[in-house]
C-alpha cells in the first residue's frame, strides 16, 4: 500500500511538472538578415495573466523574418509612440508599443506599430480592442498578424491552429487527435483511441476536421464538427478508407478507398455521399490533395514503379506526372495561392522538398536535412511549412520557412507527434 | 476486407513463380525426414493456437507457429525464406476452412497513407499465396495499419526490418 501511495505522489509530481514545462518554440536555424524590431513590454495598471509583448515577439521571431530585440537590451519601456526616445532605439527598423488595462472582467489593449526614425508621426498601424481573460493569447496573436501584414505585405498566420496526432508509444500506444494554437498552446484533445488515428484534414472554413480512425480495427473516415464535438462517419467501406482532403469549396471530399481491390482515389459529394472514381489501375493511388482553384487533384501513385506525384484534371479526366526528381515523392500539399507544392522526398533520407508549380520546371528545392521527415503542411499565408520529424529518438513537429532559411522545432509533450495539419485562416 | 475476384485474377503472374519455388524447395533429404516425423508427430500445430489439419507434415505443422512474414523496404513480394511458412498456412487453411486476418504493416519511413497502401499490398501478397493453395477468399480478411502499431520500438534499420511485416492472425 505504501508503495502505491508513493507511486501516486510521483505521478502527481510528474503531471505538475509537465503542465509547467516551458513549451516555447525552439529556433534551430535563424536568419541573419531578419528585420530588427523592438517589441516593448506593454504597460498596465493591473496584473496581467500573460506577457503580451513576449507572445508577439515569439510570433514575429517564428516568421523567420523578424529578429526581435531582447528585453534585456532595452533601456526604457515606452508604451506609446509619443513617449519613445528615438536615440535609445538605434538599429531598430520598427517598434511595437502598447498598453493593456483591466476593464471589468476583461481587458482593453491598445497598440502602435512605429517605423524608424521613431516619432509620433511615424505610426504605421494602431488599434484598440477589448477582450476577455481567455482571449489574452488570441489578442497578442491578433496584434502579431497586424504587425506582420504591415511590415511584409502578407497576411499573418499567427491566429491559426494546427491539428495533429499524438501516440504515447510506437508499440501499443494510446492515440490522440489534438487541436492547438499554431504555437502549441491551448492544446485540446478531440479524440482518444487505443487504435491508430491519422490524416486530419481541415474543412476550408475551419469548422470541421475529417480524419481516419482505426477504432473498429479497420480504417474509417469521420468528420468532426469542432464547435459542437458532433461527429459523423462518412466512409467505412471494406479495405482502406483513407487520406481525406476537402475540396476548396468544402462541398466534396477526396479520399482513398480500396474496396475494389487496391487503393484508388474517389471524390465524395458531402451532401449525397455519392462517389466519383478518379483513378483506375492496379498500382497504389493515394494522398489526394486539391489544387486551390478546385480544377485538379494531385496525388501519390507508384504506377511508374516508385511513388511520384501526379495531377488529375477534373474537367478533362487527364492525368499527368508532376514530379521527376528522385525515386520517392509522396504526400503533396499545395499552397493556398496554388504556386508551390511541398512533399516528402527521398534523397538519402526522407526530406521535405518544394516544387514551383508556376514555371513548369520540375526542379525541387530541398527544404530540410536528410532524416525521417513527413506530412508537410503549409501555413495558409504560404510562409511556412510544418512537418513531422525525428528529434532525440522521438517524432516531433518542426517548421521550416518556404525558402528553407529558417527552422524551428515545435514544443511537444511525451510520446510521438505526427500528422500535422495547418488550419486555414480562422474567423 | 474480403479479397476480391480481381485479386484472384492477379494470381496468374508472380505467385505462380512462387508456387514453383515452394514446391521445389524441400530437398530430397528433407522429404525423407518429413516422412519419418509425420508418423510420430501429428499435433505440433495445437500449441500454435491454430486449428491445424492432420494432413500436414510435421515440418509444416511446426511452420504454422511462424505467424509473421517480413518484407524488404517498399516491397510487397514474398521473400523466398517465407515460402515454406505460407505453404504450410495455405495447406492448413484450405484443409480446415478456418478464417484468418492478414494484418499488413510498413516501417515508419515515407508518408503515412502511402504506407497504409503498402501494408495492404503486402497483406494481399500473402493472401494470393494462401489462395494458391486453395484457401477461399471468404476465409481471408485483410487490414493495413501502415506504419502505425509498430512491432518494435526504434528508428533504425533493425526496428524497421521487424516492422515491415504481415501478421497472420487466426
Amino acid at each position: 500500500m505504501k508503495k502505491s501511495g508513493l507511486a501516486f505522489a510521483i505521478g502527481l509530481l510528474t503531471c505538475a511538472g509537465l503542465a509547467q514545462a516551458a513549451v516555447n518554440i525552439e529556433i534551430t536555424r535563424g536568419v541573419d538578415s531578419a528585420m530588427p524590431v523592438a517589441v516593448v513590454p506593454f504597460s498596465t495598471m493591473g496584473t496581467l495573466p500573460d506577457d503580451v509583448a513576449g507572445i508577439i515577439a515569439n510570433d514575429l521571431r517564428f516568421s523567420g523574418k523578424v529578429n526581435p530585440m531582447p528585453k534585456s537590451d532595452m533601456s526604457s519601456f515606452p508604451d506609446s509612440s509619443a513617449t519613445i526616445d528615438a536615440s535609445q532605439w538605434k538599429g531598430m527598423e520598427a517598434m511595437v508599443v502598447g498598453q493593456v488595462q483591466p476593464n471589468g472582467s476583461g481587458y482593453t489593449g491598445s497598440y502602435e506599430l512605429v517605423q524608424t526614425p521613431f516619432s509620433a508621426d511615424r505610426v504605421l498601424d494602431s488599434s484598440r480592442n477589448s477582450f476577455d481573460a481567455k482571449g489574452f493569447r488570441r489578442y497578442a496573436h491578433y496584434v502579431s498578424d497586424r504587425v506582420y501584414e504591415k511590415l511584409f505585405h502578407e497576411k499573418g498566420a499567427f491566429s491559426t491552429k494546427i491539428a495533429y496526432v499524438t501516440a504515447t508509444a510506437q508499440v501499443n500506444g494510446t492515440y490522440r487527435l489534438v487541436v492547438a494554437d499554431y504555437d502549441g498552446y491551448n492544446a485540446q484533445t478531440l479524440v482518444t483511441s487505443r487504435l491508430p488515428l491519422m490524416s486530419p484534414a481541415w474543412s476550408p472554413d475551419g469548422s470541421k476536421l475529417a480524419y481516419v480512425s482505426f477504432e473498429k480495427n479497420k480504417s474509417e473516415i469521420y468528420v468532426q464538427h469542432l464547435a459542437s464535438g458532433a461527429r459523423e462517419k462518412v466512409s467505412s467501406t471494406s479495405g482502406i478508407n483513407g487520406a481525406p482532403a476537402w475540396s476548396p469549396d468544402g462541398s466534396r471530399l477526396a479520399l482513398v478507398l480500396s474496396k475494389d481491390g487496391n487503393p484508388e482515389i474517389y471524390v465524395m459529394a458531402m451532401g449525397s455521399k455519392s462517389l466519383r472514381r478518379i483513378t483506375n489501375n492496379l498500382s497504389i493511388d493515394t494522398e489526394p490533395t486539391w489544387h486551390p482553384d478546385g480544377s485538379s487533384i494531385y496525388f501519390t501513385s507508384d504506377r511508374g514503379g516508385q511513388p511520384q506525384i501526379y495531377r488529375y484534371d477534373l474537367a478533362s479526366a487527364q492525368t499527368t506526372r508532376v514530379t521527376f526528381q528522385g525515386s520517392y515523392n509522396a504526400r503533396a500539399s499545395i499552397s493556398a495561392d496554388g504556386k508551390s507544392m511541398v512533399m516528402v522526398h527521398r534523397e538519402g533520407g526522407f526530406q521535405i522538398a518544394l516544387q514551383d508549380l508556376t514555371s513548369g520546371n520540375s526542379e525541387m528545392q530541398i527544404l530540410t536535412d536528410a532524416g525521417l521527415d513527413e506530412s508537410p503542411t503549409i501555413a495558409p499565408n504560404g510562409s511556412m511549412v510544418i512537418y513531422g520529424t525525428l528529434y532525440n529518438g522521438r517524432k516531433v513537429l518542426a517548421a521550416v520557412s518556404k525558402d528553407g532559411r529558417f527552422k524551428a522545432r515545435l514544443p511537444s509533450s511525451d510520446g510521438e507527434v505526427k500528422s500535422p495539419a495547418w488550419s486555414p485562416f480562422l474567423q | 476486407m474480403q479479397v476480391k475476384p480481381l485479386v484472384k485474377a492477379l494470381m496468374i503472374g508472380m505467385p505462380l513463380v512462387l508456387l514453383a519455388a515452394c514446391s521445389s524447395k524441400p530437398t530430397p533429404e528433407a522429404k525423407t525426414e518429413q516422412a519419418v516425423e509425420q508418423t510420430t508427430t501429428t499435433d505440433t500445430g495445437a500449441n500454435t493456437g491454430a486449428t491445424s489439419s492432420s494432413s500436414l507434415t510435421a515440418e509444416e505443422q511446426a511452420l504454422l507457429g511462424t505467424r509473421v512474414v517480413y518484407f524488404d523496404f517498399d516491397q510487397s513480394t514474398i521473400r523466398q525464406d517465407f515460402a515454406a511458412v505460407l505453404a504450410a498456412h495455405g495447406k492448413n487453411l484450405a484443409a480446415t476452412g478456418a478464417k484468418v486476418t492478414l494484418e499488413g504493416h510498413a516501417d515508419e519511413r515515407g508518408s503515412q497513407e502511402y504506407n497504409v497502401a503498402l501494408g495492404e499490398r503486402r497483406a494481399q501478397s500473402v493472401a494470393r499465396v494462401l489462395m494458391s493453395y486453395g484457401v477461399a477468399s471468404s476465409q481471408i480478411d485483410v487490414v493495413s495499419y501502415g506504419e502505425e502499431r509498430a512491432a518494435v520500438n526504434g528508428h533504425n534499420e533493425s526496428a524497421w526490418s521487424q516492422n515491415r511485416r504481415v501478421e497472420i492472425k487466426y
